[in-house]
């Protein structure tokens, strides 16, 4: 497979008035074409810090980012990023809402907007193109935020939670629809969450961080034996207990 | 939408009703009160319970208000008063909404400025009423200028401020597309600040007012405040009445274009 993220030894420190904070220590990781990777990691260990540094949101303190062999400065075209809440402007309509980026990325041209109307009939919200984000519910906004994210042709998709500020129930049937998306646009997608069941049932590969100051601690290579069955069949096969116990483990969490 | 209910039910008309009779007894009551109020005014002057000289009465506002029509100076006056706060109030918006987007451009200078502006906030704006005079001249310049003092420094602070409360969130969302910051304050600081500019220039109505007549109190050869302090000069208090009874009417029609602006921007808007 070959690699479309390499994270190089990243170090990454923040710095206020009250001190320093070293959040990234020697982090190392690749991202393969195609596939779904989920990060997991205690929580406040700067998952989001690592996703918004593959991103060129933040610059690294050492270390670097390759995006397809080039180095990340800055943001880049190929990558979009999701993230924990939908943040569609309420004084848009869902349609121009999900044109938003292609707007900034001045790529709003009638074919590009088709092709963004086509994903949301596709995804069952064509009938709200014209309403209001306040008319809509959570789980529809978060996958109009899906659309929007889906709309500027990304290679690489950044997913920061993106499931978080749902209830259960529309979280197990958004992140059922949403993994579905995906894997039918063939997108490259990495995942930040804290749920070891979402990250197992979703993924082809689950990284592990261990607590701040960050760094990989181990990976576990996904293999149910029907890989495109959704995340809830595969919340129900046999493997998916010991993967679960395995990250728990790694997991270490301790409540003080 | 489709769970209302078409046919009404005996209790929902009952309550229908009930909110229409209530809408009535207070329109009633409200146009009474100022009928019963006139009356007494009028009534108390013509008894000569208290002297119309200083008093005044309706029928002299009235009789005061014609004979200014007939003689043609009455719209000229109004004309004069509106046409300064209209410049006043539009000067003192534009101005102040530029300067507030500029200070969010450049967070260091607006901090930099803060102390002067609240200095400058605090500061009685009737006070420069002399300086203005004699940078601008006697004359409507001064008074505009004087109008446009007394709102823009409230309006750079309640922009400032509704910039400042744009979600952080929103511009990384933003940043994430790769937004310039040109696009931000297109794109999320202005649109996301339309409540604020509307209740700032309801804001600024009332202020324009305030500074329009204090300007024509202090130099003016026409006007409503003009026709107000001659009135008082030549002690002639029916003219003193009239001028505020139009100013009052004038006021409230302004104000209520305003409002009826935010009416229509909001349900654009969805606010």
């Amino acid at each position: 497979m070959k690699e479309l993220v390499r994270v190089e030894h990243i170090d990454k420190s923040y710095h206020t008035a009250a001190g320093e904070t070293h959040v990234v220590s020697d982090l190392s990781l690749s991202v393969y074409e195609g596939e779904f990777l989920s990060i997991i990691g205690p929580s406040g260990c700067g998952k989001t810090t690592v996703l918004s540094l593959i991103a060129g949101l933040i610059e690294p303190s050492g270390g670097r980012v390759l995006l397809k062999g080039t180095e990340v400065k800055g943001y880049s075209e190929l990558v979009a990023y999701m993230l924990q809440r939908d943040h569609l402007f309420e004084w848009r309509t869902i349609e121009e809402n999900i044109l938003l980026g292609l707007q900034v990325r001045k790529k709003c041209t009638p074919e590009a907007r088709k092709k963004a109307c086509a994903l949301l009939r596709q995804y069952g919200l064509g009938d709200f193109a014209s309403y209001y984000p306040q008319q809509l519910s959570g789980g529809m906004r978060q996958k109009a935020a899906l659309i929007r994210t889906l709309a500027v042709q990304p290679e690489l998709l950044l997913l920061d939670e993106p499931f978080s500020s749902l209830d259960y129930q529309t979280r197990l049937a958004l992140s059922e629809e949403i993994s579905e998306i995906i894997r039918r646009e063939k997108k490259t997608a990495v995942l930040v969450t804290h749920d070891i069941s979402e990250a197992i049932s979703m993924s082809d590969r689950v990284i592990v961080l261990s607590q701040r100051p960050t760094s990989v601690k181990s990976q576990l290579k996904i293999e149910f034996a029907d890989m495109s069955a959704s995340p809830i069949q595969k919340r129900q096969d046999e493997k998916f207990r010991s993967y679960f116990d395995f990250l728990w483990k790694e997991l270490a969490v301790h409540v003080e | 939408m489709s769970n209302r209910i078409t046919v009404c039910s005996a209790e929902h008309q009952a309550y229908l009703k009930k909110m229409g009779r209530d809408k009535a007894k207070v329109v009633v009551v409200r146009v009474g009160l100022l009928i019963v109020l006139i009356g007494l005014w009028e009534l108390a002057a013509q008894m000569r319970w208290v002297d119309p000289f200083i008093m005044s009465s309706p029928s002299r506002i009235v009789n005061t208000i014609v004979s200014l029509y007939r003689s043609g100076v009455l719209l000229m006056h109004i004309g004069v008063t509106l046409w300064e706060t209209v410049a006043g109030f539009m000067l003192g918006t534009v101005l102040g909404i530029l300067i507030a987007i500029g200070l969010w451009w450049s967070p260091l200078t607006a901090k930099t400025l803060d102390p002067y502006l609240v200095v400058l906030n605090s500061l009685p704006k009737i006070a420069l009423g002399p300086v203005i005079i004699i940078w601008v001249g006697a004359g409507e310049g001064a008074i505009i200028t004087m109008a446009l003092l007394i709102s823009v420094i409230v309006t750079v602070i309640s922009m400032l401020n509704g910039f400042l409360e744009v979600s952080e969130e929103k511009l990384l969302l933003m940043r994430t597309f790769g937004a310039s910051k040109a696009q931000m304050l297109t794109m999320v600081v202005l649109p996301a600040s339309v409540p604020t500019m509307i209740s700032t220039l309801k804001i600024n109505v009332g202020m324009t007012w305030v500074g329009v007549i204090v300007g024509e109190y202090l130099v003016s050869k026409a006007g409503l405040g003009y026709l107000i302090v001659y009135g008082g000069q030549v002690f002639k208090l029916d003219l003193v009445m009239a001028s505020i009874l139009i100013l009052a009417a004038v006021a409230a029609l302004m104000y209520m274009g305003v409002a009826y602006a935010e009416k229509k921007v909001s349900r654009k808007q969805r606010y």
